[in-house]
């Protein structure tokens, strides 16, 4: 990417910032916090997801089956299936089907996809959204900077201005209530007059040819009930077994998107209706009602092929990955579109359905932090979609092949991976070069021409500070020093795992990991582990990412054979461990290691729980302490622990509640982000200056996180652990 | 149904602010007028032991339907857990008497309130497989937030009145 390339990120970035952030903000926070409180409701909650799921995985596996299945169920009932080969073959068949007659319509993803509105406008016939955020968005002429609330990024003041402006009413429109009210008698007539009402279908039941609408304004129910046709767009992949397969989908899908418990309406259609439809004056018998249910492939049977990209067709569109996403959160659909679908699982989608490079222009956007996995009422891995998708983009791509680069970077990926890509992939190189000549790196990496050289060529934001290397690792430092804690005193054996950031960059904490560790009667090694393919991964380097994994196993593979226990330090590595590594190392190795490790101050739980003893400690002595634990951390569940540990210190605790601190790993460096990811900084730092928050000693668990604060906030961060150092 | 489930039905209900009124048959002619304002439109009720006072009109046009301050019709089920009223029924006009008006009185029998979702949808696909076209689950009035704050009624009723009729 060039440099040019990278400001005109930026700009279009501040941009969306300054006109459409505050808006999204706003309300996708609402849908967030919405959906924890709605789901922590369920009783079984993870049941009823893995049931989704398991209905998902088997309608996709028998997919051509559950066609067949609901041609036969439809036409029995008197309607006809189309089953479409791309948008093209698509918008031919609804053309024939509305024949220039007038359209309502409610709203569907799937029809922008396929841009149905477009091609029948062409043939002259009128097209409605009635769909109120729809009708604002086709009245503004703009895209959906959201699926589930497509207009998510007006505010009311904004809408007030666009309908006075095009519909000059009498009586200007302002309030939320007013502009309500005009929209549904505009519509109102629009629906009177059209004779073809099109809906979607968030589900369809192959075994009765049922629809499923889930919808909260009632307009799929006018427009399918006041016309003589209807037609039903859906993804194939829309298809589900049976009417009894929608139950969990029910309870999730609004919980999920917009933290209702349920949408006002779940419409189960079984057409065609037989609802008395509107003649001139009077209601008529529906009995003639033609039903034409379209489904649309354009791209899925081939996703069903691919091993990677499949998981994306259980999506059901609901959105939590979006509003749980922090930079979506802060710069909204728009910043994360692609040519239909926004933010999240949009990536596959966009992969999938458009090709790759609708997917590539915001792509980067997602960092990884992994707050969207949780909250995926299918259990989809969203961040490992984006990676994938991400690891294409770079070999599909003709890149400057630098050799100078190549010497820097001995990686495993093509030549075409972009510069910026390759640095910030190779850490562990570039950190081992920093440390062996600091502090001279240092010293130079600081200098102005060496700072814009950066920015210019590799795009790292010469507003970030860089990171200072340790003369002295902190596998070099253990070595000399040895352990303190004899083989026969201690009470287990434990392999710290030497991050990159904590080897060369952050030895401080590692220091007093291994010696809280000592203090509660723990024998210490520090193997020589290497990076564990976090950094190349988050760049979509997954073969770098997967022999970065191969040596970190090979190098704590002895300690595991041993039955010593694996304590990591960085969050983010720990989610490698348990997480990504399941993709990147054989079966048994990937088990082992999972089982064998745990996080350091989950690790200081257990000790503790299990006899420590916790007066060798510092007391907290009642020192009140803002803690902020990281994204990845917090997706594995083990935030509990540090407060708890910290807690039981006499530490006086608060915690922190955004998705992610905005910095996640080396996306706040690169300066297209830079802007974005302090932004979404400002949300954490809001938090930590309160009244309440304003004078408490900071303490975050993640690399990046601790970054991140350290040039946002004037109080210097520490990881906690260093609260239980002595030294 | 069970007075526990009937309970559960009453405070999801009003959870989501809509309000539930208890009759039996010998009371259902007074329990129900006061909560008709009129104009009235509305679909004849299946249960034997009651039915619709003479002032709701059955048959209405399309204008009628647009005016009607109240429609009234039966629900199919309620769910106890969500305060959801199915909406079945076909050629009778259901879907467009209880869609039109600024509120919507749904009469169901006390045996037909279901616990939750999966005896819900038990029934419902029983239904399906004998031919019940369409059945709306729903919870609450219409709503809509696209307009920069919640505002009821944006294409469907304003308000829902539950009238729960104990000895069908
Ligand atoms: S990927 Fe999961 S969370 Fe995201 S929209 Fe799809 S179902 Fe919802």
């Amino acid at each position: 990417m060039s440099a040019d390339t990278r400001r005109q990120k930026a700009e279009r970035i501040r941009h969306l910032l300054d006109t459409e952030g505050d808006a999204v903000h706003e309300n996708t926070q609402v849908f967030n916090e919405g959906r924890y409180e709605s789901t922590a409701n369920l009783d079984d909650y993870d049941e009823l997801k893995n049931e989704a799921r398991a209905i998902k995985e088997d309608a996709i596996e028998r997919l051509p089956e559950l066609v067949d299945q609901v041609t036969e169920a439809v036409e029995a009932n008197g309607g006809s299936v189309y089953v479409a080969d791309d948008a093209a073959d698509a918008n031919r068949y609804i053309e024939e089907v509305v024949d220039g007659r007038d359209v309502v319509k409610s709203k569907s993803m799937t029809s922008e996809e396929i841009e149905v509105n477009e091609s029948l406008e062409a043939r002259d016939g009128d097209v409605w959204e009635t769909d109120l955020a729809e009708f604002v968005l086709q009245v503004a002429d703009e895209a959906p900077s959201h699926i589930v609330a497509p207009a998510i990024h007006k505010s009311r003041e904004e809408i007030a201005a666009l309908f006075n402006e095009v519909f000059d009413p009498e009586e200007p429109l302002e309030t939320a209530e007013e502009l309500t009210r005009f929209a549904r008698e505009y519509l109102g007539e629009k629906i009177l007059d059209a004779e073809v009402g099109m809906t979607g279908a968030n589900f369809v039941t192959a075994d009765t040819g049922t629809l499923a609408l889930v919808t909260s304004e009632g307009n799929a129910r006018k427009c399918v009930q006041a016309t003589d046709t209807h037609v039903a767009v859906a993804g194939v992949e829309k298809l589900v077994p049976s009417v009894e397969d929608l139950q969990p989908f029910v309870e999730l899908i609004g919980r999920s998107g917009t933290g209702q418990d349920i949408t006002s309406y779940i419409s189960l259609f079984t057409p065609p209706s037989d609802s008395p439809t509107f003649g001139g004056n009077e209601l008529e018998s529906g009995d003639d009602r033609e039903f034409h249910l379209v489904l649309i492939d354009n791209g899925r049977m081939e996703m069903r092929e691919d091993d990677q990209l499949r998981e994306t067709l259980y999506c059901i569109r609901c959105s939590a990955c979006a509003n749980s996403c922090a930079n979506f959160q802060h710069v909204g659909g728009h910043a994360f579109g692609g040519e239909t679908y926004s933010g999240g699982i949009a990536t596959g989608w966009e992969a999938g359905v458009h090709g790759e490079d609708s997917a590539a222009e915001f792509n980067d956007l997602c960092t990884g932090c992994s707050r969207c996995v949780n909250q995926c009422p299918v259990n989809i891995d969203i961040p490992w979609i984006n990676t994938v998708v991400r690891d294409r983009i770079n070999r599909g791509e003709d890149g400057d092949f630098d050799f100078l680069v190549e010497g820097l970077t001995p990686d495993e990926e093509p030549g075409g991976v972009d510069l910026q890509k390759r640095l910030f992939g190779n850490f562990d190189t570039l950190a081992k070069l920093g440390s062996a000549f600091a502090p001279l790196s240092n010293w130079a990496a600081r200098t102005g021409p060496a700072r814009s050289l950066l920015e210019r060529t590799l795009g790292v934001d010469s507003r970030r500070e860089l990171p200072e290397f340790e003369r002295e690792s902190l596998v070099e430092w253990f070595e000399k020093r040895g352990p303190h804690v004899g083989r026969d005193e201690a009470r287990r054996q434990v392999a710290l795992y030497p991050d990159a950031y904590t080897n060369y960059v952050r030895t401080e904490r590692g220091k007093a990991a291994v010696r809280v560790l000592e203090a509660l009667d723990i024998r210490v090694d520090v193997p020589p582990a290497g990076e564990s393919g976090r950094a190349p991964l988050s760049q979509g380097m997954v073969s770098t990412a997967q022999s970065n994994a191969d040596a970190v196993y090979d190098a704590l593979a002895p300690a595991i054979a041993a039955g010593h226990d694996v304590v990591v330090i960085e969050p983010s590595d720990l989610a490698m461990f348990h997480r990504e590594y399941e993709r990147l190392l054989p079966e048994d190795d990937y088990a082992a290691l999972h089982e064998q490790s745990y996080e350091l101050m989950e690790y200081v739980y257990g000790l503790l729980e299990n006899g420590g003893d916790i007066d060798v400690l510092p007391g907290g002595d009642d020192e009140r302490i803002a803690y902020h634990s990281h994204c990845q951390q917090r997706t594995l569940d083990l935030e509990p622990y540090t407060v708890a540990v910290l807690e039981d210190c006499g530490f006086d605790v608060t915690t922190s509640d955004v998705e992610c601190c905005g910095m996640a790993g080396s996306f706040g460096y690169k300066s297209e982000y830079y802007e974005l990811s302090v932004d979404v900084g400002e949300t954490l730092v809001d938090e930590f200056t309160t009244e309440d928050t304003a004078d408490r000693t900071v303490v975050a668990s993640g690399t990046s996180c601790l970054e991140q604060l350290d040039a946002l906030l004037t109080r210097r961060p520490a990881h906690p652990v260093r609260l239980l150092d002595t030294q | 149904m069970s007075a526990e489930a009937i309970a559960t039905f009453e405070s999801s209900l009003d959870e989501i602010g809509v309000e539930l009124v208890r009759t039996t048959a010998d009371e259902f002619a007074s329990t129900l007028s006061p909560l008709l304002d009129a104009p009235t439109v509305g679909t004849s009720l299946p249960f034997e032991t009651v039915s619709l006072p003479d002032s709701v009109d059955t048959d209405p046009s399309i204008a009628d339907l647009e005016a009607a301050a109240t429609g009234v019709t039966a629900a199919g089920y309620g769910i106890a857990d969500y305060g959801s009223v199915i909406i079945q029924g076909g050629t009778d006009g259901e879907e467009p008497v209880s869609l039109y008006a600024d509120e919507h009185v749904a009469v169901v029998a006390a045996s037909d309130v279901l616990p939750d979702m999966d005896a819900t949808f038990d029934q419902l696909a029983e239904d399906i497989r004998n031919g019940v076209g369409q059945s709306i689950i729903a919870t609450g009035p219409s709503a809509t937030a696209d307009m920069g704050s919640l505002v009821t009624g944006a294409h469907g009723p304003m308000d829902v009145t539950v009238v729960l009729l104990e000895d069908k």
